[in-house]
């Protein structure tokens, strides 16, 4: 699964176009009684028409907090978005009425699920909770409803669709249910999809299975895909571009291939010397001194510095570049590039300029 | 489904069987002689007292007794009091009493109770959550006697609102008691209806739904909701099951001629025929009840089936 895909294109055959969606100096906190859990700080990307975006990271990343941040589905209290904009298709979102958000979810940006089984009503059939997109959105007849509930079922290839359409959740397979998601997701071809982990609940063939299924419908429809992960093989697989988040914040954005075959941050290279590979048998891992911040709690300088084996501490750091006390800010390295590290150069293994 | 609850009813034959010999057995336990007191202060002659004891089996051991009682049980005769009324016309004067009082108290639960709880629940933390929560811990925390005095001295005698006692004025005598009756169960169901829906607003699915863009009266009502009901409904229709067996205490506070008062009444003067009849009964309703409760639950969960 870490193959390069050779027939993917990279970042300057990527589709382009105007930016459907963009995110800048986007802020989430969680504001509890036990202090305040700075959960996204200053996240920015934008996506374009038919991208795939993957955004990695390990749990308590942001990841999830910010995709759900798009959706405007964050439970505020204790959310709060204290700083930054979400532009869908030019217009502001974060200064938008309500309802006018809710208009956007659905036909104009959807998402789905990591754990589908809890993710459904148990008390609501399929189809129904297929057709109710229909229903709120397009004000179809609950019997018009069903019907488009059923080809969204085909569409997903769901095996005997007209007949299951009535059945509920429960009585799905992991991979179906996904699918009964993805088809709920879709139902109003929406410019984005945000799949928020979409395939960690299920076994690699299904996952095989319903990666090829999303890279066929963002192939009909052309819509935008951010895909939220900590698989890197799923990433390697469909993703165009990468951003890489920790903390709360992006610290590596490239082309899939550039960053996975050189990393810029050292906690990219982490990551990749994390995973197993099929050459190099009989080697040792090698993981991730540390644990992932507290995000309470975060780190002075750059969040990485207590975990990263590069950092340069007092004397040894170049002036204004002292990794516990400077905030190395995501900036260009190479054209293509971005990471937030003092030192990217180095993990590189390019001259300075 | 059918089989399922054809043999849950058959089950209830032997569950019955049981409880009416336990009931019978305790009566006969009970020290005292019934036919003595019966008399009262003028005493009985021996030769009425020998007469009496013969006729109601009294002088036979429990078990010919009970033979006895079942032999015209089966013949649909449930015997009668110690004065010769029967016990069928006893029940049919009391029950109509207690299902009234019942249905005001159900009412009560699922107007107030309901209502409060989901209000409390979508509106965690605020001053209206905060007021359902210290109410109901008051109102639970208060016997049921001394809050069905404080009930007839406030709104009975002070403001004079409803009547004090008896069921001169119709339904609307059934008022106060059924809300005195109600509100143990009642603040129990607010509680369990925030709680239930309080968790349910944090459930993956709700997300989902407000991820789908629905309205949020739809996101509450259809996704959260009904969600949040399922063990609601279960604890009120196991309620009624309970509050159909009479409240002896509200019954006799509010001086309402019900079964809970007759068999209390019963109980005192050892009129075993009246007493295995009306708790038999009340077995019965709660045993009902609760597989209506049973079959419910797999209508609002499809999770749940029985074959």
């Amino acid at each position: 699964m870490t193959n390069l895909d050779l027939s993917k294109p990279t970042s300057e055959l990527a589709p382009s176009g105007t930016p459907l969606l963009e995110v800048d100096d986007l802020h989430v906190e969680f504001r509890t009684r036990g202090g305040v859990v700075n959960a996204v700080n200053g996240v920015s990307y934008s996506l374009a028409a038919g991208e795939t975006l993957a955004i990695l990271g390990e749990s308590g990343s942001g990841k999830s907090v910010s995709a759900q941040a798009i959706m405007g589905i964050l439970e505020t209290p204790p959310a709060v978005i204290n700083g930054g904009g979400i532009w869908f298709q030019g217009k502001d979102m974060l200064e938008m009425s309500a309802e006018d958000q809710r208009k956007i979810r659905g036909p104009g940006i959807s998402m789905i699920f990591q754990d589908a089984l809890s993710s459904l009503n148990p008390v609501y059939s399929v189809g129904f909770q297929i057709g109710e997109m229909f229903r709120a959105h397009r004000g179809l007849s609950k019997k018009e409803a069903r019907k488009r509930a059923i080809e969204l079922m085909d569409r997903v290839r769901i095996p005997a669709a007209a007949r299951r359409v009535d059945d509920y959740p429960h009585q799905f397979s992991g991979g179906m249910r996904q699918r009964v998601m993805i088809a709920m997701a879709i139902a109003l071809d929406p410019r984005i999809l945000i799949a928020d982990e979409p395939t960690t609940a299920l076994d690699v063939t299904v996952q095989a299975q319903v990666m090829d299924l999303l890279k066929d419908l963002q192939g009909e429809t052309g819509m935008g895909l951010i895909l939220i992960t900590h698989d890197l093989g799923v990433v390697n697989e469909v993703a165009d571009n990468v951003a890489v988040m920790y903390a709360g914040e992006i610290v590596e954005r490239g082309t899939v291939d550039d960053v996975f075959s050189k990393p810029s941050h050292p906690y990219t290279e982490g990551l990749m010397g994390s995973v197993p590979q099929v050459e190099a048998k009989g080697g040792r891992l090698r993981p991730i001194a540390g644990q992932p911040p507290n995000l309470a709690r975060i780190p002075s300088g750059c969040p990485f510095h207590p975990r990263c084996a590069r950092r340069r501490l007092g004397a040894d750091a170049a002036p204004g570049r002292e990794c516990a006390t400077d905030v190395p800010p995501l900036r260009l390295v190479v054209p293509g590039r971005e990471a937030a590290c003092h030192y990217s150069e180095e993990v590189l293994g390019v001259p300075a300029e | 489904m059918g089989r399922y609850v054809a043999r849950r009813l058959l089950l209830t034959i032997p569950v019955l069987l049981g409880a009416s010999f336990l009931i019978f057995a305790m009566v006969y336990a009970l020290p005292g002689d019934p036919i003595r007191a019966l008399g009262g202060d003028r005493p009985l002659s021996p030769a009425v007292i020998a007469e009496l004891r013969e006729r109601f089996n009294l002088n036979d051991p429990l078990y010919i007794q009970y033979w006895e009682y079942m032999k015209n049980l089966f013949q649909g005769d449930l015997g009668t009091d110690f004065r010769g009324r029967p016990v069928i016309e006893t029940i049919e004067r009391a029950l109509p009493v207690t299902v009234k009082l019942a249905i005001t108290a159900v009412v009560f639960e699922i107007l107030i109770g309901l209502v409060a709880g989901v209000l409390a629940g979508i509106r965690r933390n605020s001053f209206f959550d905060n007021v359902v929560l210290v109410s109901t811990t008051l109102i639970v925390s208060i016997p049921i006697l001394v809050l069905a005095f404080f009930a007839q001295l406030l709104f009975g005698l002070k403001l004079g609102w409803f009547p004090i006692a008896g069921t001169n004025d119709g339904l609307y005598s059934y008022l106060l008691p059924g809300l005195v009756l109600a509100s143990g169960s009642l603040a129990y169901v607010a509680r369990l209806t925030r709680t239930s829906l309080a968790e349910n607003l944090r459930a993956d699915y709700v997300r989902t739904a407000r991820a789908k863009g629905l309205p949020t009266r739809t996101v509450i009502v259809r996704h959260t909701l009904r969600n949040s009901l399922i063990p609601v409904v279960t604890f009120i229709g196991a309620d009624i099951g309970a509050l159909l067996g009479g409240a002896i205490v509200t019954e006799t506070v509010f001086n309402l001629p019900g079964i809970g008062r007759e068999v209390f009444n019963a109980i005192r003067s050892q009129e075993g025929a009246v007493v295995v009849g009306i708790v038999t009964l009340m077995v019965f309703f709660f045993i009902f009840f609760n597989l209506v409760v049973d079959v419910l639950y797999a209508v609002l969960d499809p999770r749940i089936r029985y074959d």
